[in-house]
């Protein structure tokens, strides 16, 4: 077996705003009823992270869990871990309805780093961005410009971004100028 | 003549000299200095030709407003037409040039069409098309094409850089004159969030010039401790030279900012669009002065009042050194008050009322102007400038009394609050009687979601016109924007405002009252559309009525400007015509932009590489190094084919086909959508959505299946594969992924929510490679793994294949042994590479999507898009034996009984073969004797799929024909784009090569 790549290779333009691929994760989508204990158990389990509320996720280290939807949840854990993730979801959950997909592969996972990475969002991004409104710890599904992503602050200066495989070099380079553009001077 | 001022100029810096250029003329303003004012102060006041006429045009307003002044600037990558020279504040090396002309700006012999002007009246454009066709094609429209138009289409690449911003406010205050900065005091320090933009580079809008006094201060002073309070606050962002441009639904709002076109070579964007969602909306957007309609009022020299004021004031300019005021309003003295404190001429007041009173008439007379009173301008003197007036009684029929010399006319017909910001979702208006205006009515607000308003209008935009009101009105606004954004109301007291009282103004819609048709022709309502009185007045005798059709019949207020000037005076004139009152004839509808906004910052940073998403699969950079000819599937770049170098595309796709038959080929099928759809109640699902069986497939086993709309119209196809007991893999097409995704989704939440089934689209977790061919077993055995001689054909397995966790799918649309193979997308290229590098002793190639497609037309295969386009349904495609009967339903099953789809009048799939071996052109029709009822040729079926099949070495093709299957072997003919060439092709089987199937199963 050949070793696994991430779309864009660890691609980085560093700037006042540095944007950087972050490489491999491991994701599972998780849909399901999110109210049962067995499914917020085996995601605590598997993350050592609190089940999260609407909007929010919950992260510690490369573990997160982000609440996609009123029945999905999207587990985040280094990328070798998936198969053996999957196997304790199946385990946890047999006999119940629910759909755990490996979706690592699927997705890219970009870094917007810098002290106006958040006007650089708010460039391409709908959500309302304003400090008091969103933190970390806050998680959005939304877009970028043109296509589906979803996000959220590993810290005060940083955005984590989620997008689909085939578009990482366009939601890459988008970043990246948004970020060239400069400072709006409003956050 | 205009010039520059000893004094006065509050915005421009005299040690500051700006050179810039005018048609090519080397000319010196100071910074500060709009395009117009520097024009103006270099004596330029001719800029530009109308539309229609080619009438020499002058500067009119010193704003928005402006309808005239506009210019082609700058050059090359920088270039851009039509920019209004009154909002362009000016930079050393700008360079314009005026438009609309030829050979000349002086000299423009389109103004022969000014001669002609009594035969190009009201709807002259409508009525040309009365004539004879072939007028409109030979005469009519050579000539207004090149008559008309403004300034011309840029050539080269913008090289400038643009951007969006979203931003989320609890407030947006649009205007930053006093009564936007009041508002956003009030609004901030309830403790909103409010973002407060201003239209120019200058804070304080018109009290910067007419100088009220405010809070015991001088106007200048209020606005600049006003902003440094604000600037303080945390919660209120400032934004100058930034426009609001739209008002949509949902507090949705678009607002224009300029960052460097003052400035060129600044960093950055040149322009930004604002996305701005606001929970309420504050209009502090002014007024604007209206024009007067005597004859003559379109001569360079003849202003706004209030601009000839700002000229003199902002730009130290004056217009001329003799100026007559004409006005119906007290405002206008001022104009008159300004200029001759400022040491100028002016020889009279023309004031159409009979008897005005008011300290600002008192003034004007104490510093020893002539008013006289009712009294109207008969007309203008002069071509390219104004060289005198005429005067007349307002009341009378225009016969002249004098003669009065003067080389500037500022004239004052009332203000017009800009309502459009509050129109443009909705707000309503009133007719206030006694100042002649529309103004916004706060009983009818646009609303939003919750049935409330949304949009608050303040100060002089919501009908107040003295500075005490304006303030009192603008801090009730931002206090009333923040409570119902959630805020708790506080008490703020107004500022209080001193200005000079004024007496009521006179409505006048012509002058004089009764002028004859000789001077109403010259009496013009629209600047740069070439529209007068009697155009309007035209419009009305003819039935156009409606304002909504009078504007389009005249092109009132069509122009560039939309009729911001124009409109008032226009339907004023209309309702004068058809004898209704103002409000019932009412205004036409104002739509966003306020003034235009640049194309590229509606595109912001969407140009070049990230114009658009452009979707790339694992492989996609192997294919693009290795001569990929790519063609768009979706937002997908797909391999056309695979050209080598001598090759041409045609004969790349050739050797691609022959390979792949004979030897063996690879596919990058990663594009083909994959959704993974689980639960107890997965099976039922997929019944209901397929037309055949899903339910009862074998864990292991894979069968085609179509899908319907509720229309029965065939909608996507493809393999589905059952992984376990409850659980689904369908492959969709490329397209259809994201689609057929929604569609599941929309039934399973909105139809069938009782279902337990959930649907994950994997489409991207996987790269999938078609390895397609006779050897494709050998080459897939090199690779040590799996034991593929145990996979029948429609079976999938699970398992290693050179030592990549795999899963293989033996499917085939191509015909030949074939097996598709998904690997984890991170180890897609690795894959693709270890087939390409272990396939080279079986002669392994790449191929492309047209060398997939031939492939399937030669076997006799559908395609969506190709065999459907949305009207097809499966018994048309002859695909009966994939409609189960043994459901009770799916959906589009019950479309398909209706007496027109269950009938064997239709159209239906056979394959063509040309009598001469030729390739059938793409989309041609067969045809039939006679015409329909439009005259046109009867057809009875049309090419739906078209190539030349290399293996077959002649033209093959499916179409659609007439009853097409009960004729085989009949020869048809079909049209071609060459008038009266034929080409016969002779009905067959669809399937065009190894009909038994016996080279897949092997």
């Amino acid at each position: 077996m050949s070793d696994a790549v991430s779309a864009l290779q660890g691609r980085m333009v560093p700037g006042e705003v540095t944007v950087r691929e972050a490489g491999l994760r491991g994701m599972i989508t998780l849909r399901g009823d999110l109210s049962d204990a067995a499914l917020r158990a085996v995601c605590a389990e598997v993350t050592g992270c609190d089940f999260p509320d609407r909007g929010k996720i919950t992260a510690e280290g490369e573990m997160a869990l982000c609440w996609m939807s009123p029945d999905e949840i999207l587990i985040l854990l280094p990328y070798a871990q998936v198969t053996g993730a999957l196997a304790r979801n199946d385990a946890a959950l047999q006999g119940q309805h629910y759909l755990a997909e490996n979706v690592s592969d699927a997705r890219a996972l970009i870094l917007v780093e810098g002290d106006f990475a958040r006007e650089v969002m708010a460039k391409v991004t709908p959500v309302d961005l304003h400090p008091a409104q969103f933190g970390p710890g806050d998680f959005r599904r939304s877009r970028l410009s043109q296509v589906p992503a979803a996000f959220w602050m590993t810290d005060e200066d940083t955005f984590a971004v989620i997008c689909f495989r085939s578009v990482a070099e366009y939601a890459f380079d988008l970043l990246v100028a948004s970020a060239k553009a400069g400072r709006v001077g409003v956050f | 003549m205009s010039t520059r001022l000893a004094r006065l100029g509050r915005l421009i810096d005299k040690n500051k000299p700006v050179h810039f250029t005018f048609n090519g003329k080397r000319l010196r303003g100071f910074a500060g200095d709009t395009l117009a004012s520097a024009l103006l102060a270099n004596d330029q006041m001719l800029v530009g030709r109308s539309f229609k006429y080619h009438r020499p045009r002058g500067v009119v307003a010193a704003g928005a407003e402006e309808p005239n002044g506009l210019v082609n600037l700058g050059e090359g990558a920088q270039f851009e037409p039509n920019q209004r020279i009154t909002t362009t504040e000016l930079f050393d090396g700008l360079v314009a040039k005026s438009q609309n002309h030829w050979p000349s700006l002086e000299f423009d012999v389109g103004a022969i069409n000014a001669r002609l002007s009594r035969f190009l009246p009201a709807g002259f454009y409508y009525k040309t098309f009365l004539f004879p066709r072939s007028f409109w094609k030979h005469i009519y429209e050579p000539i207004i094409r090149h008559s008309a138009g403004l300034g011309r289409a840029p050539r080269d690449r913008d090289e400038d850089t643009y951007e969006h911003f979203n931003l989320h406010v609890d407030v947006l205050v649009v205007g930053g004159g006093i009564a936007g900065l009041a508002a956003a005091k009030a609004a901030g320090e309830a403790g909103a969030r409010v973002l407060l933009i201003e239209q120019t580079a200058d804070w304080g809008g018109r009290a910067m010039v007419d100088a009220p006094q405010i809070d015991g201060m001088a106007a200048a002073d209020w606005v600049n401790s006003t902003l440094q309070v604000l600037e303080d606050m945390s919660n209120i962002i400032l934004c100058s030279r930034c426009m609001g441009a739209g008002v949509y639904d949902h507090g949705y709002a678009l607002a224009y900012e300029r960052l460097s076109d003052h400035a060129p070579d600044q960093d950055g964007p040149r322009h930004r669009l604002w996305r701005i969602r606001a929970r309420q909306i504050v209009t502090a957007t002014g007024a604007i002065e209206r024009p007067l309609s005597f004859a003559g009022n379109d001569i360079p020299g003849v202003l706004l009042a209030g601009a000839v004021r700002d000229y003199a004031v902002n730009f130290g300019v004056s217009v001329g050194d003799r100026t007559v005021v004409v006005t119906n309003n007290d405002d206008a003295y001022r104009t008159a008050i300004t200029l001759k404190e400022a040491g100028l001429e002016v020889p009279v007041i023309v004031d159409a009322r009979p008897a005005p009173e008011g300290p600002l008439i008192d003034q004007a007379r104490a510093l020893g102007i002539r008013v006289a009173t009712g009294k109207g301008i008969a007309k203008v003197l002069g071509g390219k400038r104004v060289t005198g007036v005429t005067l007349c009684a307002q009341a009378g029929e225009g016969a002249v009394l004098e003669e009065i010399a003067c080389d500037c006319v500022a004239m004052s017909g009332g203000w017009s609050p800009v309502v459009h910001l509050w129109s443009h979702c909705g707000g309503k208006l009133t007719w206030d009687d006694a100042q002649a205006m529309f103004r916004p009515d706060g009983t009818r607000p646009p609303t939003g979601a919750d049935g409330q308003g949304f949009v608050i209008a303040a100060g002089v935009a919501n009908g107040h016109l003295r500075s005490a009101d304006v303030l009192a009105d603008a801090v009730a606004a931002g206090k009333a924007a923040a409570g119902a954004a959630g805020h708790a109301q506080v008490v703020i007291p107004a500022p209080v405002a001193l200005d000079a009282d004024e007496g009521p103004l006179a409505p006048v819609w012509l002058m004089p009252q009764g002028a004859s048709y000789e001077l109403r022709a010259k009496a013009w309502l629209d600047f740069q559309n070439d529209v007068k009185v009697s155009d309007v007045q035209l419009a009305a005798q003819e039935g156009f009525e409606s304002v909504e059709h009078a504007k389009r019949y005249t092109t009132l207020g069509m122009a560039t400007d939309q009729g911001k000037l124009s409109n008032i005076n226009g339907l004023a004139v209309l309702s004068d015509a058809l004898n209704a009152a103002i409000p019932q004839v009412g205004t036409t509808t104002f739509r966003p932009p306020y003034t235009p906004i640049s194309m590229a910052a509606i595109a912001g940073a969407a140009r070049d590489e990230i114009f658009q998403p452009l979707r790339k699969t694992p492989m996609s950079d192997w294919h693009n190094s290795n001569g990929a000819d790519n063609e768009p599937v979706g937002q997908w770049r797909r391999p056309f084919a695979y050209v080598r170098e001598g090759e041409t595309v045609e004969t790349a796709v050739h050797r691609e086909v022959i390979n792949a038959r004979n030897n063996v080929g690879l596919l990058d099928a990663s594009t083909l959508g994959k959704l993974v759809v689980k639960g107890p109640d997965a099976g039922k699902f997929l019944d209901m959505l397929y037309t055949n069986m899903m339910s009862n497939l074998a864990v292991g086993k894979c069968r085609y299946g179509l899908m319907c709309s509720e229309n029965g119209f065939l909608m996507d196809d493809g393999v589905v594969a059952r992984m376990s007991d409850d659980t689904w893999l369908c492959h969709t097409t490329t397209g259809g992924a994201e689609r057929i995704h929604a569609w599941m989704e929309d039934w399973l939440q909105c139809e069938y929510w009782d279902w337990k089934v959930y649907v994950a689209n994997v489409t991207e977790q996987y790269a999938q490679i078609a390895v397609v061919g006779p050897k494709a077993r050998n080459l897939l055995d090199s690779l040590g793994g799996m034991d593929l001689s145990a996979l029948p054909f429609m079976h999938w397995q699970a398992g290693q294949i050179g030592g990549f966790d795999a899963r293989v799918f033996r499917i085939s649309f191509s015909g030949e042994l074939s097996y598709e193979i998904a690997v984890p997308a991170g180890q897609g290229r690795a894959f693709w590479d270890l087939l390409l590098a272990a396939g080279a002793e079986f002669g392994v190639m790449p191929y492309g999507t047209e060398a997939l497609h031939i492939m399937r037309a030669e076997k006799g295969f559908i395609m969506i898009g190709d065999e459907t386009d949305g009207t097809v349904i499966p018994q048309d495609l002859n695909l009966h034996w994939a409609l189960s009967r043994k459901k009770d339903d799916y959906l589009g099953r019950r479309a398909q009984e209706r007496r027109f789809m269950d009938n064997p009048d239709r159209w239906r799939l056979v394959g063509l073969e040309t009598l001469d071996g030729s390739v059938l052109p793409d989309g041609a029709y067969a045809m039939v004797e006679g015409v329909n009822a439009n005259g046109q040729r009867n057809t009875q079926g049309r090419v739906t799929s078209t190539y030349h099949s290399p293996t077959l070495g002649r033209g093959i093709a499916m179409g659609l024909v007439h009853r097409g299957p009960d004729r085989m072997g009949e020869v048809i003919s079909f049209n071609t784009v060459e008038e009266g060439k034929t080409v016969a092709a002779r009905i067959v089987d669809p399937v065009f090569y190894d009909k038994e199937g016996a080279k897949q199963n092997v």
